[in-house]
């Protein structure tokens, strides 16, 4: 096989095994890699009603084809496994040196299954894998632990871990790799956390082998070409990050705000990526294989908040900014380092606290139960609250449940903004209709990056929609998703698709793997990845009533602002796009869908 | 005018593009690990680009008693011949960069021969980090971004 290396790793924790299997090349082929391909084994070996923390659920590590080649933006891997805090299937996305280096190291893809009896990591060398005690780890933050287990086997050697969130099972923890990268949603450190799995270390000095090595160098230059051309891309993203998004979310009045009472920020200017580039910026940085560098490195010097590390991303300045309706970057930035050391995602994180200071706000949680004032706008909280979450100290033992299972033990669950129990990103679904319907349908919970209707209905790429408009936007998402669930699957980041199209995705999967990938041809293993996907969540008990927002984003108009005025009017699209993505009215797909697909060969545990 | 490689660390996002772009030029393969030139990166996240500069009077051949490394003083290539090369790694110990090291696989030198005139990790390095330039223009970049600083000071005061 060209661009995959033709083998996967299997380790069962409880036996303390490891053995080494032979890629299913079919299916590699229909399902790419990384999220597909992980997804595919996934549902062969898990009972879609599995609880999300038991030995019974497996957790994969799992790259594409692409990653670690040369093309663009080529570093990304993905954790798969059903979600701690969804229950639906999910797929964390994160780019560094670590998806790179597995292949490296002679496998496409981790499955671990079962349970340690203790804490364990796994140490993979050029194709040789072994479990080690962990138990000398085990309670330090990520940061110390990759120091540790790099000098313990190599300086060059890549690591992958949980921190303290994931070890205590925080439903919105994350994976950690290079100190600072998330496999963020969803809580996948929670489920590496319930293995007692602390870390995999990966070292490999081996290669990814090109099918046709002049061809992927001319696709590669042409796509950096593209890359380097396009405003987004080499401009905006690489000089402000993706934080330049806060003023240009905030002026169209979708910045969500005070918990999404309102959508527009009069903080937003402090929390920018221009005000992140005048006073913490020290330099930009890519993960591997990558041009457009949007990653932060960052220092506060401010003495209450004072660190070093990577970010916030525009999601994080928002979610610890607009969301809680702080204004004070350094206490942002902090926030964005606490979770990064202790392993917790930053949106959900974020919007979690969002939550809780409007329960404050509205009496229900009292400043006993806090232990402090929680009132919007509280910089000190939210950095408190952050560190309380990882070691589920005082009320930070309810937050690591994330926000619906905050508000909901408090009889209020129409206040957690989440859907399908994740927390929405940082797009206001009433000012961006589109969006609404990306989130509602999501196969992982409240997500902005499984159908990303921003580039189209704000930023305009490939090309302007009214963001108010309802007609069409089922059929731009579910190109959309189709789209990004290939490019979640081939090791490209999805951020290159500012630049790139599918002609140009599919010319650097056809160039490496020699397998015909054209647009068309990844469309199509998109849409059966994403009807996988949506099988599962069907088997585990979701339903056409779970395809919804939080109450307020349906029946209470934006109160000011751009936006002004606006609901989301989910169930005026929602029929649309059932039918467009070939689904019954109940959201299931048809069997005529299925058989088109090739899902009737799925064997689903029941 | 002869060419040289500038490497400019302030410019290199640690994206190793650089990595792939020479393994894929000289194993025909993905394969950082077999590259002629490294990317080290400090705990503060700098990253530096490191590989041979080609010295005048290089040290790997001043050592190699098989002339297997030699300077050519019409390119200003230090040319590496694997037939005489014994595989003593005397080179490897003797260049005070690291630049040169040695490959047990194929029981042979790995050292920058910038692809023959044409180096692939500046063709595909995305910043001013490498680049292929002649040797008058070396430091150009470097003069021109305190000019323009000077340019910034006089400005204001004007």
């Amino acid at each position: 096989m060209y661009g995959w290396m033709g083998k996967i790793l299997r380790v069962d924790l409880t036996k303390e095994t490891v053995k080494i299997e032979k890629l299913n090349e079919q299916w590699a082929k229909d399902y790419i890699g990384g999220r597909g391909l992980g997804s595919r084994y996934f549902v062969e070996e898990v009972n879609p009603k599995v609880e999300p923390l038991s030995p019974d659920n497996k957790l994969i590590f799992a790259t594409g084809p692409m990653t670690g080649a040369l093309g663009a933006s080529t570093g990304r891997y993905e954790v798969v496994t059903k979600g701690a805090l969804t229950d639906t299937i999910a797929a964390s996305n994160s780019g560094g040196m670590f998806g790179p280096e597995l292949k490296y190291s002679g496998f496409d893809m981790i499955i671990f299954e079962g349970k340690s009896q203790k804490p364990v990591y796994l140490y993979i060398e050029d194709g040789n894998a072994v479990l080690r005690d962990a138990s000398h780890v085990w309670g330090k933050l990520t940061g110390e632990t990759t120091d540790i287990l790099m000098g313990e086997t190599a300086s060059t050697a890549k690591v992958a871990c949980i921190g303290p969130a994931g070890e205590n099972l925080a439903k919105i923890a994350c994976v950690i790799c290079d100190k600072d990268r998330a496999a963020g949603r969803s809580g996948v450190g929670a489920v590496m956390g319930s293995k007692n799995l602390k870390a995999v270390v990966v070292l490999g000095s081996g290669g990814v082998v090109p099918a046709d090595a002049e061809k992927v160098r001319e696709v590669a230059l042409d796509v950096r070409k593209k890359l380097a051309e396009h405003p987004v891309a080499s401009e905006g993203l690489p000089k402000l990050g993706t934080a330049i998004l806060v003023n240009i979310i905030n002026q169209s009045g979708a910045l969500p705000t005070r918990n999404f009472q309102e959508s527009f920020f009069e903080g937003a200017e402090k929390t920018s990526g221009e005000a992140l580039y005048e006073n913490q910026l020290i330099k930009k940085k890519a993960c591997f294989g990558c041009t457009i560098a949007c990653g932060r490195v960052t220092q506060v010097k401010d003495k209450r908040y004072a660190g070093f590390g990577e970010g916030p991303e525009y999601e994080t300045a928002w979610a610890f900014g607009a969301q809680c309706g702080v204004d004070n970057l350094d206490a942002i930035t902090k926030a964005n380092y606490i979770c990064n050391e202790n392993g917790i995602d930053t949106i959900s994180m974020g919007s979690t606290i969002g939550c809780a200071m409007e329960l404050y706000e509205k009496g229900v949680i009292t400043r006993e139960t806090a232990g402090m004032d929680l009132n919007f706008g509280n910089a000190d909280a939210v950095v408190k609250l952050t560190e309380m979450t990882a070691f589920r100290e005082g009320i930070g033992d309810l937050l690591a449940e994330g926000s619906y299972r905050l508000a909901e033990s408090y009889g209020h669950p129409e206040l957690s903004m989440s859907v399908k129990k994740q927390e929405l990103p940082a797009y206001d679904p009433r000012g961006v209709q589109g969006m609404g319907l990306e989130y509602a349908t999501s196969n992982r919970g409240g997500c902005h990056v499984r159908g990303y209707l921003i580039s189209p209905e704000i930023l305009g790429v490939p090309e302007k929609l009214d963001p108010q408009a309802i007609e069409g936007k089922d059929v731009w998402l579910k190109i959309f998703q189709d789209l990004t669930a290939a490019i979640d699957s081939s090791g490209v980041c999805l951020f290159t698709t500012f630049g790139l199209g599918g002609e140009e995705i599919a010319a650097q999967l056809a160039a490496l793997t020699g397998v015909d990938y054209t647009a068309e041809k990844i469309l199509e293993c998109g849409d059966r990845i994403y009807n996988l996907e949506r099988l599962f969540n069907i088997k585990a008990g979701f339903s056409k009533d779970d395809d919804t927002l939080p109450p307020r984003l349906l029946n209470d108009p934006i109160p000011a602002g751009p936006a002004k005025g606006h609901v989301n009017r989910l169930f005026e699209m929602l029929p649309a796009y059932y039918k467009t993505r070939g689904w019954d009215e109940n959201g299931v797909p048809t069997q005529e869908k299925i058989e088109d697909l090739g899902l009737d060969k799925v064997k689903f545990i029941e | 005018m002869n060419k040289v490689l500038l490497l400019q660390p302030e410019f290199c996002i640690n994206c190793h593009s650089c990595r792939l772009a020479c393994s894929l030029k000289h194993e025909g393969a993905f394969r950082p690990s077999k590259s002629r030139i490294e990317v080290l990166t400090s705990p503060m996240k700098f990253s530096v680009p490191l590989t041979c500069l080609q010295c005048e009077d290089p040290a790997c051949a001043a050592v190699c008693v098989v002339k297997a490394l030699t300077k050519n003083s019409d390119t200003g290539v230090v040319e590496y011949d694997a037939q005489k090369c014994i595989g003593c790694r005397m080179c490897v110990s003797a260049c005070p960069f690291g630049n040169i090291s040695y490959d047990r696989e194929t029981k042979s030198v790995i050292k920058c021969d910038v692809c023959e005139g044409t180096p692939e990790c500046a063709v595909f390095c995305p910043t001013d980090a490498i680049q292929w330039i002649r040797a008058d223009l070396e430091t150009l970049a470097r003069k021109k971004v305190m000019s323009e600083k000077f340019e910034q000071v006089f400005k204001k005061e004007a």
